[in-house]
């Protein structure tokens, strides 16, 4: 046996766009251990709660994250309305369902295109953020934000989408629908790609779940769970059911996330042919008292708002869990005995979003 | 949505309490804590099917020690640590126990201050 060597991964590293710092205990090429650590970027947000009301949190709520902005405010609105026991508008939740799976269209690809990048692919990478920029423009179309969306609220949503617009939304969609199977068919027939994530980073299903592993890369370990399932906004109306992979490694993990972007494309199909016309929003009155955990799937996986409330305006605490972080115990376990040139490749399909780690 | 419960326990409680859940085959979903004006509040939550069950444990303050429950459910320690970083919390016997090094933090116990190193409030 070799000497062991820690090498620091990170905090900056070329395809880590975000800081999370891993020492990596290595004999030879082989990693052995990795030891995490975060905080880099601590940003406290949970605690700006005390200061903010209730109603003016959700833009903090959104601001926790720049890809899954959206579903943040969503998911911290949802806690409060339980608080307030408010009922939103039905077209209120299926809004929140067309934003919420653009969100997660646009996730993907950007992950797509990062994963391209990392294991050196630059034009699969830049092909699937060409076709990013087309969600973005979908978003920035429907609420004038490309990044920060601003149309969650405490009581339903901020913005409506016209009738003859979602047509020429969907219309768009199903027009991408095809780049999506060819830039998907690359990750999933190319030879080089196959190569860097076939049997690499390997969770079984068994560690996923001991593990507390969420989102693409449970499912990728062959586990149906998806917060979706639960039937939150409405997504109980639209015939939901996950997506999922069985083998267990980063391409498995790379095949849930392709496939999820057609999911996705349906499910805007759906909520805007059943989505009726009628209010968006309702009046907010009262202040939360008690405590909730509202539940969401980003495209990451599950996220936790925990929201506890004592009947003045500023909410007592607001905690939230992100996939990210519970993702740190399965992504310890895929690098155990990996290759130190697998690396990247391995924390990449966890799909890391340190930005929500660090709130 | 699933159901949602969440129960009252004392600390002396809770390796049994999860232990049972771990029997019943539930998730551990996380682990946080609330810091009141007058208590600290740790919260295990837990996931089958969707029914969504959270154990809520009430310490005087950051003095008390709590058991690990990371040898019933190993994904606890990254929660375990988090909270004793952030707040001070003395977690005993952490399956993974990064001994304060996991959160890089400018300023230790960043959601609990006036906690000191020892754990003495």
């Amino acid at each position: 046996m070799s000497g062991r060597t820690v090498i620091p991964f990170g905090p900056q590293h070329p395809v880590l766009p975000e800081p999370i710092h891993l020492d990596l205990v290595v004999e030879d090429e082989k990693v052995v251990e990795a030891i995490p650590s975060i905080g880099f970027i601590h940003r406290g947000l949970e605690r700006l709660v005390e200061k903010k009301d209730f109603v003016d949190f959700t833009y903090v709520a959104e601001r926790i994250c720049g890809i899954c902005s959206f579903i943040h405010g969503m998911t911290y609105c949802m806690a409060v309305e339980e608080l307030l026991k408010l009922e939103i508008p039905e077209r209120a939740k299926y809004l929140r369902v067309i934003w919420s799976e653009l969100s997660r269209i646009h996730s993907h690809l950007l992950w797509m295109g990062l994963t391209a990048d990392a294991f050196g692919f630059e034009s699969l990478f830049m092909q699937s953020w060409q076709l990013r920029e087309k969600i973005l423009d979908i978003i920035e179309e429907t609420t004038g934000g490309r990044v920060i969306f601003g149309s969650a609220k405490v009581g339903g949503v901020r913005r409506d989408i016209s009738a003859d617009k979602l047509q020429d939304i969907l219309k768009k969609l199903r027009s991408y629908q095809n780049q999506f199977a060819e830039i998907g068919g690359v990750f999933l027939r190319d030879a080089t790609v196959k190569h860097r994530m076939q049997g690499v980073g390997v969770l079984t299903s068994e560690q996923a779940q001991v593990l507390g592993a969420v989102g693409p890369t449970l499912r990728g370990s062959g586990i149906a769970a998806d917060l979706r399932m639960t039937g939150y906004a409405a997504y109980g109306k639209l015939g939901f059911s996950p997506v999922v992979e069985t083998a267990g490694d980063c391409y498995a993990r790379c095949q849930v996330r392709i496939r999820e972007l057609d999911q996705s494309v349906d499910l805007i199909e759906k909520a805007a042919a059943q989505m009726a016309e009628g209010p968006i929003e309702v009046k907010v009155a009262g202040t939360p008292t008690g405590d909730f955990f509202a539940r969401t799937e980003q495209p990451r996986g599950e996220v936790i708002y925990y929201a506890k409330g004592n009947g003045t305006k500023f909410l007592q605490r607001m905690r939230v869990r992100t996939p990210t972080f519970a993702n740190i115990p399965p992504l310890l376990t895929m690098l155990g005995g990996c290759q130190l040139a697998d690396v990247p490749v391995i924390v990449l399909t966890i799909d890391p979003c340190i930005s929500c780690a660090e709130r | 949505m699933g159901q949602q419960n969440i129960i009252d326990i004392q600390v002396s409680e809770l390796a049994a309490k999860v232990t049972a859940m771990k029997s019943e085959g539930q998730r551990l979903v996380q682990i946080c804590c609330t810091k009141l004006p007058d208590k600290l509040e740790l919260h295990y939550s837990f996931d089958k099917n969707y029914d969504f069950t959270s154990f809520r444990v009430t310490l005087a303050d950051a003095t008390v020690k709590v058991p690990s429950v990371s040898g019933i459910y190993l994904s606890a320690f990254i929660y375990e640590n988090e909270i004793h970083d952030l707040f001070g919390i003395q977690v005993d016997g952490i399956a993974v126990d990064y001994k304060g090094k996991f959160y890089r933090t400018a300023k230790p116990r960043a959601f609990n201050p006036e906690q000191t190193p020892g754990g003495q409030a």
